[in-house]
């Protein structure tokens, strides 16, 4: 595992998500960060082998506390949904990596620093982030959808996007195609008729 | 190959058949000639849109060699082509382009849609981006089963399509009912539009609604 401590002792903005183990960078500083991570010569990290795109909803959760007088009150905790991308980052010179680097960002709004600028080969990735995902890349030389038609307007990818209603009939529908395959059922009142 | 007419209008002694047969005289309709020179030299559209056009190119090659059918000659341009086998996962994205070459293929034209993907979506049919069956937009003679199917499954449709042919009305004055490609009529299919959220049908967009289902409870 490659040591990450000079890069956070460098850059002290920068976080370090233990779980992952990925840096946490702050939009403002990624592109300095990348930079000085692929001139360094103790990292040469020269290659952007993944950009990936990860969304979070939002998660409201609710937990019984029971009070001192015996009576239980509902609490309700809040986590906010949040937008990711995670870059990862080998060196060929060096033989070693993967660095992870992480951008957060809101899932309202969701805008990070494009990284194409240092890594060309994320030129793609970063536009299939894009069009799935609809995370603007500032700095990015060509932002266009790569994979969908330019018309779509949705963004596939996301945990809340609803696909189009193009349900075909199946004869065993189960799971989530009979939720879908309920809703194409005829109402009761006009199945009555039919029956009569 | 069967020497002897398959389609019922062809009226003639059976023994008497099979005594000039033995004589070296073959008595055959007209129109079991001009199917049998249809169904012998099918051309097929040379084009491969997933990992099915791997065992589509395999089925043309060496090994298996779709030449025995008379097959083999796979056309680069629609407008040479017979035969459309439709060989892979067709994504909403290529439908257009999928569904625009079959309207420029001349008449009389056949399908094959090759392997799940193209028949039904395959493991793709939950998704946002792929057709859930080409046969929703172009007209589809023979269906494989398969991920993929193998290059005997799709020498097996071939050998289903021949028989088709081969049945095929071609003269007479049925044929314009039998035989869609002789009704004279317009069997040009609509082009999908891009939509904001899916293909949008440039007509007639009852045609693509899902139906309502009528079960049991």
């Amino acid at each position: 595992m490659i040591d990450l401590a000079p890069i956070l002792a460098k850059f002290p903005t920068v976080k370090h998500d233990a779980a992952a183990n990925a840096l946490i960078v702050p939009q403002a500083l990624a592109l300095e960060v990348a930079k000085w991570l692929r001139d360094d010569p103790a990292y040469r990290m020269d290659y952007a082998s993944n950009v990936a795109g990860v969304d979070t909803l939002p998660v409201e959760k609710k937990t019984k506390v029971k009070q001192p007088d015996g009576t239980e009150r509902e609490v309700v905790t809040k986590k906010p949904g949040s937008m990711e991308v995670v870059y990862h980052l080998y060196s060929m010179a060096l033989k070693h990596g993967p660095i992870t680097i992480k951008q957060v960002t809101t899932r309202e709004n969701p805008a990070v620093t494009s990284l194409t600028p240092i890594y060309r080969g994320a030129e793609f990735q970063e536009r299939e982030a894009f069009d799935l995902f609809g995370i603007q890349f500032e700095g990015h030389p060509d932002l266009r959808r790569i994979l969908m038609w330019d018309e779509f307007k949705d963004f596939p990818m996301r945990k809340d996007y609803v696909e189009p209603d193009d349900y075909e009939y199946e004869p065993t529908p189960h799971d989530a195609v009979l939720a879908k395959a309920k809703a194409h059922y005829p109402k009761a009142s006009t199945s009555t008729e039919a029956a009569s | 190959m069967t020497l002897l007419p398959t389609n019922t209008s062809f009226a003639a002694d059976e023994g008497l058949r099979s005594e000039l047969q033995k004589a070296g005289v073959f008595v055959v309709s007209l129109e079991w000639v001009y199917n049998w020179g249809r169904k012998s030299s099918i051309w097929p559209l040379g084009f491969g849109i997933a990992c099915c056009a791997i065992e589509m190119i395999c089925t043309a090659a060496s090994r298996f060699d779709l030449s025995r059918f008379g097959a083999e000659v796979f056309r680069p341009s629609p407008r040479q082509a017979d035969l459309m086998i439709v060989a892979g996962t067709v994504t909403k994205k290529m439908a257009p382009q999928v569904i625009r070459l079959y309207n420029q293929m001349p008449e009389p034209k056949y399908v094959i849609a090759m392997g799940a993907c193209a028949i039904s979506g395959g493991p793709f049919k939950q998704g946002y981006n792929v057709l859930k069956g080409v046969d929703r937009f172009i007209p589809v003679d023979v269906h494989i089963p398969g991920c993929p199917p193998r290059p005997e499954a799709l020498l097996h449709a071939l050998m289903t399509l021949q028989r088709k042919i081969e049945n095929q009305r071609t003269l007479g004055s049925d044929a314009r009912r039998t035989n869609p490609a002789y009704r004279g009529e317009n069997r040009e299919c609509p082009i999908p539009e891009f939509g904001e959220h899916d293909l949008v049908p440039p007509y007639n967009p009852e045609v693509w609604k899902p139906h309502t289902i009528v079960r049991e409870a």
